[in-house]
């Protein structure tokens, strides 16, 4: 494999080397030296035309932990401003001599076209209203490692689905991985035919949450409100926040989850996002281990 | 001159006698002359949605080049749609596109005016002017934008009744469309593009069939995309409405999954138009409602746009497709090879009736004795891939590169003259 822009292009054997391998490299981040010199002379370029200073530096810190060479490259301050084509600015970094580039772009499929102008490895770091595939992948680590399985697992995805690209990625992933997924958000918020996709869908999350092993909350932008996909953000909290009376109807061993950044007490309430049963900050964690399995797959030529 | 054997509208073979641009004689002649060796004859072909780009955007086409590419698909007549920089909204502007078609020869051009000012759906552009100009505009239309006001939208089907003419319409509901890039459907949904629902197209043919009924006037649309609107088109047809309809050929024979995969990768803007490509049920009703006559005619909505406007992310990318050079070859692979048309029926959709809705005399006619020499000659036995490299437009936006189809285009007449010989230009 030479790209990694969907997770519906990794096959489940994949997918399970990229979760084993990010196990095995996460000792790595346990040492007091976090480096491995495995991709010594590669250089890594983080091409971001979007604001994302959490994805940014969890996959610089991922390159750099393997040794490669890290040039960040963003949008702002730099030739993109002036107008330079996103052809134009791949064929710089061709000529750079990129092995991978990571891409993080407003527009969805903006990864797929970058594919077609250069010839290093490319990263989806996030495009547009697409998808975000090492999110899934460090969502499922995530998982994986505070419930030891995937296989079965029942996966509430609650919020903006329709905008979110955590939400594609995931359910895709998942559904490789033999989770079953369940998307939970208002009407407006769901994409036309979303019953096509390996998913179950509900309005209602209160029905979900009882059966639900994992809740992961999307972040939900106010400025859907004025679209008119949802009336207040009262009302979205009211029926889709996830507040201390919802998360008391979970399971036991039930966890929670958020990509992050959150809006506290809109979707998600400070008490439950602080608590232990959250993975949120654990997330960030396993972001750099899983980038680095991603990277060290990618540029090692092992899948 | 003398054209010998070749099969009228495909049938048996026959001779065709031309003399000062009419035709003077058809049946089994006498005499020396080119020989057509069992091509087809079909009626010159007339476009009423062309996109010839100049005044203003003559690095993407210009009326000589997207001329010439009629030409070459064997075309006689374009409607140049209005959509140029400075807008053809006056009197001037229709007459100096008009006048370059004059000049250029290759076919002729009638220019559309647009409906507003500067297709700005604000106030009337004046459409007598334009009317009554040298370039006699009969169609109307601020295509790429919709007039999406009803109370304009009724004035101007109930003005252009003076001089006998139409409204085009581009049917695209905008608060519905805000930001579209693609179908509203499994695809859009899947590949994360905002959604052009069907119904946003819809709701606006539904209320302008209602009011041109209301006023008694005559309205077209243009480039319908969905299976629904050729349901409520059909509908107004029935009450006895004079609503016409066109269907572009891209809308014949691609479905918005060429988004998601197709030989030139996935996101390619190659496949980004307006309207949008559509679903497989939409081309099925789309095809049915071409054979059955519920939709009038084929017209190409030929959208020239330069290389660095669509070599970008999908969401950046300019909207529209080349079409005159592939045209009767993708109507010939989607409506003649399924057995939905034969030629006669070709020629209808592509010519007889595009002239009359666009009240465009000397065209559209038989191909019998005393009717204008407009002739295209077409080898429906030749099959070859897409080489945009050969095209004559100054565009190579088509989304058929690298997919073969059926036919050629072998020689086309305008008024007797030769435009195109042996495929190439005169």
């Amino acid at each position: 494999m030479k790209h990694l822009i969907s997770a519906a292009d990794l096959s489940r054997d994949e997918a399970l080397l990229i979760l084993d391998t990010a196990e095995e490299l996460s000792q790595v981040s346990d040492r007091s030296i976090k480096k491995l010199p495995t991709l010594r002379g590669r250089t890594v370029v983080n091409l971001f035309f979007e604001d994302s200073t959490r994805t940014r530096i969890s996959f610089e810190a991922a390159a750099k932990r393997l040794s490669a060479d890290v040039i960040n490259f963003s949008a702002k301050g730099s030739s993109v401003s002036k107008g330079e084509s996103l052809k134009d600015t791949a064929l710089t970094l061709e000529a750079m001599g990129a092995d991978a580039v990571v891409i993080r772009h407003s527009a969805s499929g903006a990864p797929h076209r970058l594919a077609t102008w250069v010839r290093g490895s490319v990263l989806n770091a996030g495009d547009g209203t697409h998808e975000h595939p090492t999110q899934a992948l460090l969502d499922a680590f995530s998982m994986r490692r505070r419930l030891g399985r995937l296989e079965g697992l029942k996966v509430a995805i609650v919020g903006d689905v329709l905008h979110s690209r955590v939400a594609r990625s995931n359910v895709l992933l998942l559904h490789t991985l033999g989770a079953e997924v369940t998307l939970v958000a208002p009407p407006t918020l769901l994409p036309v035919a979303v019953e096509t996709w390996p998913c179950q869908v509900s309005y209602d999350l209160d029905a979900v949450l009882p059966k639900s092993d994992v809740v992961m909350m999307l972040r939900v932008q106010l400025e859907r409100m004025s679209a008119a996909f949802f009336p207040s953000a009262r009302e979205y909290s009211r029926r889709y926040g996830l507040d201390p009376d919802r998360f008391a109807r979970l399971h036991d061993d039930a966890i929670v989850m958020h990509p992050g950044p959150m809006n506290r007490g809109m979707e998600i309430s400070a008490a439950v996002a602080d608590s232990p049963r959250s993975t949120i900050v654990e997330q960030v964690a396993n972001g750099v281990t899983v980038r680095m399995a991603v990277l060290y797959l990618l540029l090692g030529g092992a899948i | 001159m003398l054209i010998k054997n070749v099969r009228i509208l495909g049938g048996e073979a026959a001779d065709i006698r031309i003399e000062n641009g009419v035709i003077a004689e058809v049946g089994a002649l006498s005499g020396e002359g080119l020989d057509g060796g069992g091509l087809i004859a079909l009626p010159g072909l007339v476009d009423l949605h062309t996109h010839l780009r100049e005044p203003g955007r003559e690095d993407a086409e210009t009326v000589q080049t997207g001329t010439q590419a009629a030409a070459r698909g064997g075309y006689t007549a374009v409607h140049a749609m209005a959509n140029t920089s400075p807008v053809a909204d006056t009197a001037g502007v229709v007459e100096q596109v008009w006048r370059l078609g004059q000049e250029h020869g290759h076919c002729d051009v009638r220019p559309v005016g647009a409906v507003t000012s500067g297709l700005e759906g604000k106030h009337l552009a004046e459409l007598g002017a334009m009317a009554d100009s040298a370039a006699h505009v009969r169609v109307f239309s601020d295509d790429g934008k919709c007039v999406s006001d009803a109370v304009l939208m009724r004035r101007a089907l109930e003005y252009v009744k003076a001089f006998d003419g139409v409204v085009a319409q581009h049917a695209q509901e905008p608060r519905l469309t805000e930001g579209a890039q693609l179908n509203e459907g499994v695809i859009s949904g899947r590949l994360g593009l905002t959604g052009w629902p069907a119904v946003a197209e819809e709701a606006v043919i539904a209320r302008d069939c209602l009011l041109a009924a209301h006023v008694g006037s005559r309205l077209h649309v243009c480039h319908v995309s969905t299976a629904g609107s050729v349901e409520i088109i059909r509908w107004a047809k029935s009450k006895g409405w004079d609503v016409t309809a066109e269907v572009t050929p891209h809308h014949l024979l691609l479905t918005d999954a060429c988004a998601e995969a197709s030989p030139v990768g996935p996101y390619n803007p190659i496949y980004k138009v307006n309207p949008p490509l559509r679903t497989a049920e939409d081309v099925a009703a789309l095809r049915a409602a071409l054979a059955d006559g519920t939709i009038d005619a084929v017209a190409t909505d030929h959208a020239p746009h330069p290389v660095e406007d669509k070599e970008t992310e999908w969401g950046a990318a300019a909207m529209g497709m080349i079409g005159l050079e592939t045209a009767l070859s993708v109507v010939h692979e989607a409506m003649v090879e399924t057995g939905l048309l034969d030629w006669a029926g070709v020629a209808d959709r592509m010519s007889y009736r595009p002239a009359r809705i666009g009240r465009l005399p000397g065209h559209g006619q038989p191909l019998e004795a005393g009717a204008p020499a407009n002739i295209t000659l077409y080898d429906p036995s030749a099959r070859a891939e897409v080489d945009p490299s050969g095209f004559a437009s100054r565009s190579r936006n088509t989304p058929y590169v690298g997919m073969t189809l059926p036919g050629r285009v072998v020689a086309t007449f305008l008024r007797g003259r030769p435009t195109v010989l042996e495929g190439k230009l005169v």
